[in-house]
């Protein structure tokens, strides 16, 4: 249980998981407020059933049903079956090579690129197989960020506008796309820092900075579902914070899934929790209930730190 | 990253290239790093020496006279005129070789690192690009010739009555220089395009964008330094071929336009360059002006040396950088 002492989570984050997220609300039962990040094993043993949703209640966005993915010969992802909603964030966590990059990728069809990768089962976006979607349509609702930063080799402003550009015949003009590209930087906590600055080149922004503006970038194009593979693990503390912040703070407008191998990101940020193992989808559940009361004696031992 | 490590003062500097400052290295380790050393030196000699002898033969007998006058056929080195024509002809063949072969060899490393299918196409198109990078320049010029003298190319050079297809001309001798070129840029347009981690590409598909527009907003914008190093270098090569001028171009001595329309009847033309006209009328060719070579071969020289800067200032600049 050391990996998930509570006292190494940063007083600050749980206060931004209280405050920005309306969506949750303390179990009333806990006497301090902050149960949800709790310690494991201390109140552990109905946490999971206290986290009720008072107000919004998620919408399912996105569904796997009995998905398998292989490269070649090697099953990746073994039959599962996993609901994305809007309204919270899920966090597919487990060791490395479990598969759970693959089952994001799978989720905008990016996996489709790899030439020996094979799918069956199906995926569903908004009840519909993403199979039947024109690919850029379904990229656009389905947008994605990386594990390390990658703007673009072009401005600020371009690297925003790059999805909205070349939607049809005609190039829209700067006038056109600054609305959008000005809001997107704002939902991406980038737009104070970099307002004077839009036609600088991006890449000479600090990491955490352009990760935010991949953040923006992806924003801009109004996706429905964002997916998150290890975002944070190219940044430095403060980077994380506040891109995590950002995160929650999104999850009202759109369903976000998170890789992490920060298991303590993962407590910070998600509120369902997924865990692969082997290709397997092993326990998914309530953030709290997943990390407080795992039900797998293998999610016990991953969680606990045993592995991985 | 040392700035969390505590590091022990670094020890004081130790002079460079002094074999015998590290006393633990066997005998074989300071023969070697001598001979290096050595080695690097002597470059050094040779290069200053090369420029030196050039530059004071090229003051010698440079003149701005020569720079903007027309060679004239004469023995006597005071009539013979200036080397303006060849000049000219440099000028001309290395803008249009290399207008041909960028696309090309941009277009042959896109597809070779974008898409490669069929894998043994690939494989074909990779073979074929060495093989052109392997070939002596006469070579080429030969096969060029054979080429361009059928009767297809009749348009790209002068046709003699009967239909006698001349196949010597700029652009005849502009394409062939162009695969001299070719293998530069292919070389490091993909060197550059392969730099470009995974990741970055298919954050543009995750986008929605496709594969072109991500190649032309995204991939190329980033080569942009790889490719103008390649093209820049190919036009060094391009400058410094005489093998093809001499068979392709004619090595006339003035740049000989097919009368007509201007430009088409200039590129349908015979001409000479910089190095032909080196060629020509130093002691090893016909020897008529000894002088006129060396102060054309200082040009010349300068115009490599100014294109291998060029190489340095684009390479000096920052590629775009992302963790893989």
């Amino acid at each position: 249980m050391d990996s998930l002492n509570g006292t190494q989570l940063p007083p600050p984050v749980r206060r931004i998981m209280v405050e920005d997220a309306p969506t949750i609300a303390p179990a009333p039962s806990n006497g301090n407020g902050i149960g949800f990040a709790s310690p494991a094993g201390v109140t552990s043993t109905s946490l999971g059933k206290q986290m009720e949703r008072t107000q919004t209640v998620p919408v399912e966005r996105m569904r796997t049903e009995e998905l398998s993915i292989a490269y070649g010969a090697k099953l990746a992802v073994d039959r599962v079956s996993i609901s994305v909603r809007q309204g919270e964030v899920l966090a597919l966590i487990g060791p490395s090579g479990c598969g759970k990059t693959t089952l994001l990728r799978s989720l905008n069809r990016l996996v489709d690129l790899t030439p020996a990768a094979s799918r069956s089962g199906q995926i569903l976006l908004d009840g519909a197989d993403v199979d039947r979607f024109d690919v850029t349509l379904l990229r656009r609702r389905v947008g994605m960020l990386f594990q390390q930063p990658n703007p673009f080799p072009m401005s600020i402003f371009d690297n925003v506008a790059y999805g909205l550009r070349e939607r049809g015949s005609k190039r829209p003009s700067r006038r056109q796309l600054e609305p959008a590209v000005l809001e997107a930087l704002h939902r991406a906590g980038l737009f104070e820092e970099v307002k004077d600055n839009l036609d600088h080149p991006a890449l000479a922004l600090s990491g955490g900075q352009q990760q935010r503006l991949c953040i923006a970038r992806s924003l801009a194009v109004q996706p429905e579902v964002l997916l998150l593979d290890e975002p944070c693990s190219a940044l430095d503390p403060i980077s994380t914070q506040v891109i995590e912040k950002t995160i929650v703070g999104l999850r009202a407008e759109i369903a976000i899934v998170i890789v992490t191998h920060n298991l303590q990101q993962a407590q910070r940020v998600a509120d369902h929790v997924a865990f692969m193992y082997l290709g397997d989808l092993v326990e998914y559940g309530e953030a709290a209930q997943v990390f407080g009361a795992p039900l797998a004696e293998r999610t016990r031992e991953y969680v606990s730190g045993g592995f991985g | 990253m040392s700035t969390h490590v505590q590091v022990p003062p670094p020890p004081p500097a130790q002079p460079l290239g002094i074999p015998g400052s590290e006393s633990s290295w066997s005998r074989g380790d300071r023969l070697g790093v001598a001979a290096a050393w050595g080695a690097g030196i002597l470059l050094c000699l040779v290069a200053a020496a090369i420029v030196l002898y050039m530059l004071s033969r090229g003051l010698q007998y440079l003149s701005l006279e020569m720079l903007v006058s027309h060679p004239l056929p004469s023995l006597d080195q005071s009539q013979s005129g200036g080397f303006f024509d060849p000049i000219e002809g440099t000028l001309i063949l290395t803008v249009l070789g290399t207008a041909i072969a960028v696309p090309l060899g941009v277009g042959i490393a896109v597809w070779l690192s974008e898409y490669a299918r069929p894998a043994w196409l690939a494989r074909a198109v990779e073979s074929g690009v060495e093989i052109v990078a392997g070939t002596p320049s006469i070579v080429l010029a030969i096969f060029g010739l054979l080429v361009f003298q059928q009767s297809v190319f009749g348009f790209l050079s002068f046709t003699a009555d009967g239909n006698a297809v001349f196949g010597r001309s700029f652009f005849t001798a502009g394409a062939m220089m162009s695969l001299i070129a070719l293998p530069l840029i292919v070389g490091s347009t993909r060197e550059a395009l392969q730099a470009i981690p995974a990741h970055v590409r298919e954050a543009s598909y995750a986008l929605g964008k496709d594969r072109i527009s991500t190649i032309r907003r995204v991939l190329l914008p980033a080569s942009r330094r790889g490719i103008g190093t390649g093209i820049t270098l190919g036009m060094g090569r391009i400058v410094g071929d005489t093998a093809i001028v001499v068979v392709l171009l004619g090595a006339s001595l003035q740049i000989e336009p097919e009368n007509g329309t201007p430009i088409w009847g200039l590129l349908k033309g015979t001409g000479s360059t910089l190095t032909t006209y080196v060629y020509n009328n130093s002691p090893a060719g016909e020897g008529g002006a000894p002088q006129k070579a060396y102060a054309a071969a200082f040009v010349l020289l300068l115009i490599v040396i100014a294109l291998n800067f060029a190489v340095d200032l684009i390479a000096r600049g920052k590629e775009p950088q992302w963790t893989r």
